[in-house]
């Protein structure tokens, strides 16, 4: 019953991380088909703001983090995405890969590439009970703030107009500027909710590992986009189950492999993501409107 | 060989020669350029390597650096001498500790074993399409780094592979090279190719008119796969000495990036875009170094790292100002051959 809370923890906490992420670059794709890579960066600037600013009370720490990851998403639409949206996917994601790696190397070089060490919430680290079962402070919270989140988001999508327009346009976006939904404005939106999604992961984030370095949203960006492949690319709901399933895969895999497979958890997660796909090309939660109609 | 022959090997005919030309001006250059230019060449290798595939069939692919990987350990462990891997690796089995095969065997077996592999897990792979076909291969190359990195007793796992054989200099890396080139214009000319391409354009009425294109991504996979072997085996007896890590996230995207940015429909494109990015690094490191002003008593140099930032915003500037890459998906010289009335090649 112990390991059972304890391992349930772990995986829904995991799995929130992975699963706000991965609604912040399923929403992006959603509008506009862009793999967007730079996400990672748009987690790792934050969290620096958070470092930058530890100094301060939590939550002027954070809200400057919000600030500068939502002018950076924004910023990345206007200058590298926008001119491109014509383009081919390919050279959309290649182009994302890019920003990311420019992003990259503007932190490597003005701030070093050795990790900094950060504790945003100390409050968090220590141990709370659930009847006998003891869990980490930090991975209720994220539980619950991954929760709110999703509950936000969700009435935010089903009940603004603003909301309406964006499924509008992630449902057949030609269709929906026919009939008056603003393009520009939904993409921008789109990449400013991507972009407090990644200021809250970083908190989380950072939080949980102490310390930022120049790749840090890297690996959370890619277990966050196989994420969404999985759950389905461009569709909401299935971009957070895809987040979920993986952090609950990956966690039961570290505690059931036997010990000397252990170093290779990831390798049996990235095979059982191709064996996802043979099955379900388009995920589990294929998007209405991404098949092309012939 | 008819007329037409020769015009349409023109563009090979020319990349060929940029190629004896590089290697050519990089025997009267010191040593650290002469380097740079057999790395050039090597990556020469591994980008034509993934045209092959992605060129043909549209399809992104992620997993070429895996390849790579098994490529250049296949051919590390085979051409090493025995004394030498008992020292890193004391738990091989006996015939592998035994092997020491000549130095030529190292990149075709690398190539061999990449192909048979690709053989198997592309047979699946190669239903896929878009989006999850490119998934599918960030995948396939995340395992092979995790298999190998932790691998301990065939590959050191994390620890570096010390003391290969260093064959590789400009005029062996530029006869493969070549070779690669060769290949990647013989398979684009074949009738399995000109399907592929067909299936890039329209997949549906690619299938509608009787392509299988599953089978044909499957043969370019192969192929791609066997090119991207021989690449990683040299890759390994340039530098040395190997690491896992030299084949993961970053030569992924490096790769595929110089195959965007060169333009990823021609094999033109694939040998510029490798050109010109490795070309853009060289430059910005002698900036990075400094450069002395000619006659003048101070030396301009740029901060550590600002090199890589600026090879980021030039290869997104590329991007934006060409979104089909600097090529734009033409060949070099591939209108000789164009008879009778305009029309688009596929």
């Amino acid at each position: 019953m112990n390991a059972f809370v304890q391992i349930l923890v772990d995986a829904l906490s995991l799995g929130g991380l992975y699963a706000l992420t991965a609604l912040g670059i399923g929403l992006i794709f959603s509008v506009m088909r862009l793999a967007n890579f730079a996400h990672a960066e748009l987690v790792t600037c934050a969290a620096y703001a958070l470092f930058a600013l530890s100094a301060h009370p939590l939550v002027m720490a954070f809200a400057g983090s919000v600030v500068l990851a939502v002018l950076l998403a924004v910023m990345t639409e206007r200058l590298a995405f926008r001119p491109l949206r014509a383009a081919d996917p390919t050279t959309m994601m290649i182009a994302s890969f890019t920003v990311s790696m420019l992003i990259q190397k503007l932190l490597i070089f003005s701030l070093g590439s050795r990790p900094k060490s950060l504790d945003p919430a100390p409050v968090l680290s220590q141990a709370v009970y659930i009847g006998p079962a003891q869990v980490s402070l930090l991975k209720l919270v994220t539980i619950a703030v991954c929760a709110v989140l999703l509950i936000a988001l969700t009435l935010f999508l089903k009940r603004t107009s603003f909301g309406l327009q964006m499924r509008a346009a992630a449902e057949n976006f030609t269709m929906a500027r026919l009939t008056g939904v603003r393009a520009n404005a939904v993409i921008v939106v789109a990449f400013a909710l991507s972009g407090v999604l990644a200021a809250v992961v970083a908190l989380l984030f950072a939080a949980q590992s102490g310390f930022v370095q120049p790749r840090l949203g890297v690996p959370l960006m890619i277990t966050a986009f196989v994420a969404t492949v999985i759950g389905g690319m461009g569709s909401l709901p299935g971009a957070v189950i895809g987040g979920l399933l993986v952090g609950v895969v990956t966690t039961l895999l570290q505690t059931f492999l036997p010990q000397d497979l252990r170093p290779f958890r990831e390798a049996f997660l990235f095979a059982l993501v191709i064996l996802a796909l043979l099955v379900r090309p388009n995920g589990l939660f294929p998007a209405r409107g991404l098949k092309e109609r012939i | 060989m008819t007329r037409e022959m020769v015009l349409r090997a023109a563009p090979l005919l020319v990349l060929v020669a940029v190629l004896l030309a590089i290697t050519l001006g990089a025997g009267l250059a010191d040593t650290v350029t002469s380097r740079r230019v057999i790395l050039c060449l090597v990556n020469v290798v591994a980008v034509v390597g993934l045209y092959i595939f992605m060129g043909n069939s549209g399809v992104l692919n992620f997993s070429s650096v895996g390849f790579m990987a098994i490529g250049a350990y296949v051919a590390a462990l085979l051409t090493m001498p025995p004394n030498a891997k008992g020292m890193f690796l004391p738990d091989l089995p006996v015939w592998l500790m035994a092997a020491e095969l000549p130095a030529l065997a190292g990149p075709v077996l690398g190539g061999l074993v990449c192909a048979g592999v690709a053989l198997v897990v592309g047979l699946p792979i190669m239903r896929l399409s878009g989006i999850a076909a490119a998934i599918a291969t960030f995948s396939l190359m995340f395992i092979c780094y995790i298999v190998l990195g932790n691998w301990t007793s065939l590959t050191g796992g994390q620890i570096s592979l010390v003391g290969l054989k260093a064959y590789v200099g400009p005029w062996t890396a530029c006869g493969f090279a070549v070779g690669a080139v060769v290949v990647a214009f013989v398979y684009q000319e074949t009738r399995w190719a000109l399907a592929l391409r067909a299936s890039r354009e329209d997949e549906v009425a690619a299938r509608a008119s009787g392509i299988r294109v599953a089978t044909l991504r499957l043969g370019a996979f192969v192929l791609s796969a066997f090119v991207c072997g021989v690449a990683g085996a040299l890759y390994g007896h340039f530098q040395g000495t190997l690491r896992v890590e030299s084949f993961y996230l970053d030569p992924t995207f490096l790769l595929v990036t110089m195959l965007v940015v060169g333009g990823m429909r021609s094999l033109t494109g694939a040998v510029a875009g490798c050109l010109v990015i490795s070309l853009l690094t060289e430059v910005l490191r002698l900036v990075e170094v400094g450069v002395t002003v000619p006659g003048g008593a101070f030396t301009l140099a740029a901060p550590a790292g600002f090199g890589d930032v600026v090879l980021a915003a030039l290869m997104l500037l590329i991007l934006l100002f060409r979104p089909n890459g600097i090529t734009g998906g033409r060949e070099i010289l591939g209108n000789l051959a164009e008879t009778g009335g305009r029309h688009d090649r596929i």
